[in-house]
């Protein structure tokens, strides 16, 4: 009996084989290379190993002694990776702008075979006199670092080590992050209020009149983002559709600022979103009895208060889910507040976007993704405390 | 019967898994990699076009909006999935560096004399010399605007501004609106004050600004009226001009000028059939046909010599045009970027 069991069981486990293969290639996996991109920092050590070396004996005062600049130019000498250098320079000139053409020339000239005699670093290239710059590299050598963490929330550590804020106006991800979660809230709260009272109609008529509301709701899912983003553009823009009626309706004199500012956005996202908001909300409606609201009515609700004590609570679990849903996908958002939004509407994930794809620094676009998904994390633990938790209006 | 049925369906599943499983082996056709709209549409009836036809094979072709990331993440894959990449300046020497591109086989090409010196690299070929400048729609606004100090001036110009979104065009157009002379522009953004004074000069016009992103958008700005100037590439005003009839300006002193170029990622599994594509791009007979659909320089001076005189007035390499004009120093940017776009968010945020 009990190996019969076990067999099944084991048996249940292969049929789900596929599914946890499927969750470490593509979920587990790329979340551990995030998390460790944002915290290792290997690439000075492993790439110039000789000034890593003679560097960690330098105190920091005024400039390193001589042995360290040897070691350097030893270094780029025999450095072979062209692609593992261009690594070292992208996270030297993160910490410190200029790096890059410092280290350019400076490996071109030491390489440069006419320059075999000892070469003064300083007389090179005058940064090499600063030494902010041997700091920075002296910073590398450590093989984790917590400075992209800080930097995803605009602090850093100063010179004695102790973690401090940006200075003002130099960085602004904090506040990006928190308006990311401010506008998916605000963007959730429309979808609620909107696709509440759509689901409880499409759940409440049959026949064709059903099918033409789900049609409304699916057509917009099956078109492109992009598409439907643009025709907002076309709707809201000052002489655009919408500003147009109003002011030939003389509802205003002048064109109401519709579009690039955060009520475009709004209005952009709502819309694209609606649809994950509608379909648990129906789903769950559609297993509700339809003789409730009769039965509610019988023992004396008026059609207020049935709804208010019977239907809602019933539609609870798919307000909550179609939330959930819309949430989390609104703070993944950038498309559509790029093309909407103003100056103060860009999303979070437009600042990955930029240091994934356009300055290739993925030890700090890995450490905005952990911070995110941290943050996110946490809102939705607290959602699942709040989800269980009966007093909920009153259910 | 119903056993055949099943053989036979288990036959062709079978056969689809074959004829899937060669393709997979068989190697990619050519992909080229240019940043779309009608730019890409000229590209594709004058180069991807003819070179597929010559070739006997098919070329394959994306669009992307720049950014060394996506190279590097292509590269670092192993085998990328595009082969020859059009690129700006700043991923031409960004990606030299870090070894993303193969080294160019010149003597395919007739030799680096034959073309402008900027666009010889050993890592790419010239593809265009374009340009970025103050553009206008000569029907709505009239008085034309003759300088990016005219474009600070909302008295005299009331209404909205296009702009890129990002440091990189703006903090030099803004200098230049603050009186910087053009040649000037790199040395005063060198100094910290430099960027300090930039910065100032643009929380004049910030309220006033809309951002745009990818090269297309400028020109609905405009055509929808919602903005009366913006900054946008130059030869995608002309081509526009051509297919719809719009008669917008484009102001040259001020303007800066770049060069991008042709390049070849690192172990493309289409390495010669790539080079034989940027040499075919690049014969004169072939890029002469291209400033007939969009405006841009040709970097191959014999087909730049053959331009006629009509189509050469609207090309940034124009004399008329160069004069006053800047070129962009892609080193103060790959230097730069990082920090100025953070600093560059924290404006916007404020």
């Amino acid at each position: 009996m009990s190996r019969a069991s076990a067999r099944e069981r084991m048996g249940a486990l292969l049929l789900i084989v596929p599914l946890l293969a499927f969750l470490a290639v593509f979920f587990l996996w790329p979340l551990w290379t995030m998390v460790r991109a944002s915290v290792v920092d290997n690439t000075v050590s492993r790439v110039l190993p000789r000034t890593a070396a003679a560097i960690v004996s330098w105190d920091g005062q005024g400039l390193p002694p001589a042995q360290v600049h040897k070691a350097l130019i030893e270094d780029l000498r025999q450095a072979e990776d062209q692609q593992a250098l261009g690594e070292t320079v992208r996270r030297l000139n993160s910490a410190v702008s200029g790096f890059r053409t410092l280290l350019t020339r400076t490996t071109n000239a030491v390489r440069d075979e006419t320059n075999s005699g000892a070469i003064d670093l300083g007389d090179l290239d005058r940064r090499w006199k600063e030494p902010r710059f041997w700091l920075a590299l002296r910073e590398a050598v450590p093989p984790y670092t917590d400075r992209n963490l800080l930097a995803a929330v605009d602090m850093k550590r100063d010179a004695g080590g102790a973690i401090v804020s940006e200075d003002p106006g130099a960085s602004a991800n904090r506040l990006i992050m928190f308006r990311t979660f401010l506008v998916a809230a605000i963007v959730t709260l429309a979808c609620a209020t909107i696709g509440l009272p759509y689901a409880m109609l499409a759940a409440a008529v049959t026949g064709w009149k059903r099918t033409v509301l789900l049609l409304a709701v699916l057509v917009p899912l099956w078109t492109s983002l992009l598409v439907r983003t643009t025709a907002w553009f076309v709707l809201l823009q000052n002489e655009g559709l919408i500003n147009g009626a109003l002011q030939v309706l003389g509802i205003t004199d002048g064109p109401l600022p519709l579009i690039f500012n955060r009520v475009g956005v709004v209005i952009a996202m709502t819309h694209v979103l609606l649809p994950f908001m509608v379909l648990p909300i129906y789903s769950v409606l559609l297993s509700v009895p339809r003789n409730l609201m009769q039965a509610a009515a019988s023992m004396g609700a008026g059609p207020l208060r049935a709804f208010w004590r019977v239907l809602l609570p019933l539609s609870l679990p798919g307000l909550m889910s179609g939330s959930l849903l819309v949430y989390m996908v609104a703070i993944g958002y950038y498309i559509t507040p790029a093309l909407v939004g103003g100056a103060n509407d860009q999303m979070i994930s437009s600042v990955i976007a930029f240091y994934a794809l356009g300055t290739a620094n993925w030890g700090l676009a890995g450490a905005l993704g952990v911070i995110l998904l941290l943050v996110t994390m946490i809102l939705y633990f607290i959602y699942g405390r709040l989800s269980k938790s009966p007093q909920l209006l009153g259910a | 019967m119903n056993t055949a049925k099943m053989l036979s369906v288990a036959g062709c599943v079978s056969a689809l898994l074959i004829g899937w499983s060669v393709q997979a082996v068989q190697a990619r056709d050519l992909t080229v990699v240019s940043w779309g709209g009608n730019y890409q549409d000229a590209q594709r009836k004058i180069y991807f076009e003819p070179f597929s036809r010559k070739a006997g094979k098919p070329v394959l072709e994306e669009s992307w909006d720049g950014g060394i990331g996506v190279l590097a993440a292509k590269v670092k894959a192993g085998t990328p999935n595009w082969d020859v990449v059009q690129v700006e300046a700043e991923e031409l020497a960004l990606g030299c560096a870090d070894g993303f591109y193969e080294k160019i086989d010149w003597s395919k090409l007739g030799g680096k004399d034959k073309f402008l010196p900027a666009a010889v690299d050993d890592c790419g070929v010239g593809a265009i010399v374009w340009s970025t400048a103050l553009s206008y729609d000569a029907n709505r606004l009239k008085e034309a605007p003759k300088s990016w100090a005219d474009f600070w001036d909302v008295n005299k110009f009331p209404g909205k501004r296009g702009f890129r979104r990002g440091p990189k065009y703006a903090l030099e157009f803004a200098l230049m609106a603050d009186g910087v002379p053009p040649a000037d522009v790199y040395k005063m953004l060198a100094t910290p004050e430099g960027i300090d004074r930039a910065f100032k000069k643009l929380d004049q016009l910030k309220p006033h600004i809309v951002w745009w992103e990818s090269g297309a958008q400028p020109l609905q700005l405009l055509a929808s009226g919602e903005v009366v100037m913006t900054t946008a590439y130059n030869g995608r005003i002309s081509g526009i001009n051509k297919t719809e009839g719009k008669n917008f300006k484009v102001v040259w002193p001020g303007s800066l000028y770049a060069i991008d170029s042709w390049v070849i990622l690192k172990d493309s599994p289409n390495k010669e059939q790539a080079m034989d594509f940027i040499a075919f791009v690049s014969q004169p007979e072939n890029q002469v046909k291209l400033p007939e659909y969009i405006a841009y320089g040709l970097p191959n001076k014999d087909a730049a010599a053959k331009v006629p005189a009509d189509l050469q007035k609207d090309l940034p390499t124009a004399p008329e045009n160069l004069s006053g004009a800047v070129a962009l120093d892609a080193d103060f940017w790959i230097d730069n970027i990082e920090e100025l776009n953070k600093r560059f968010n924290a404006w916007l945020a404020q």
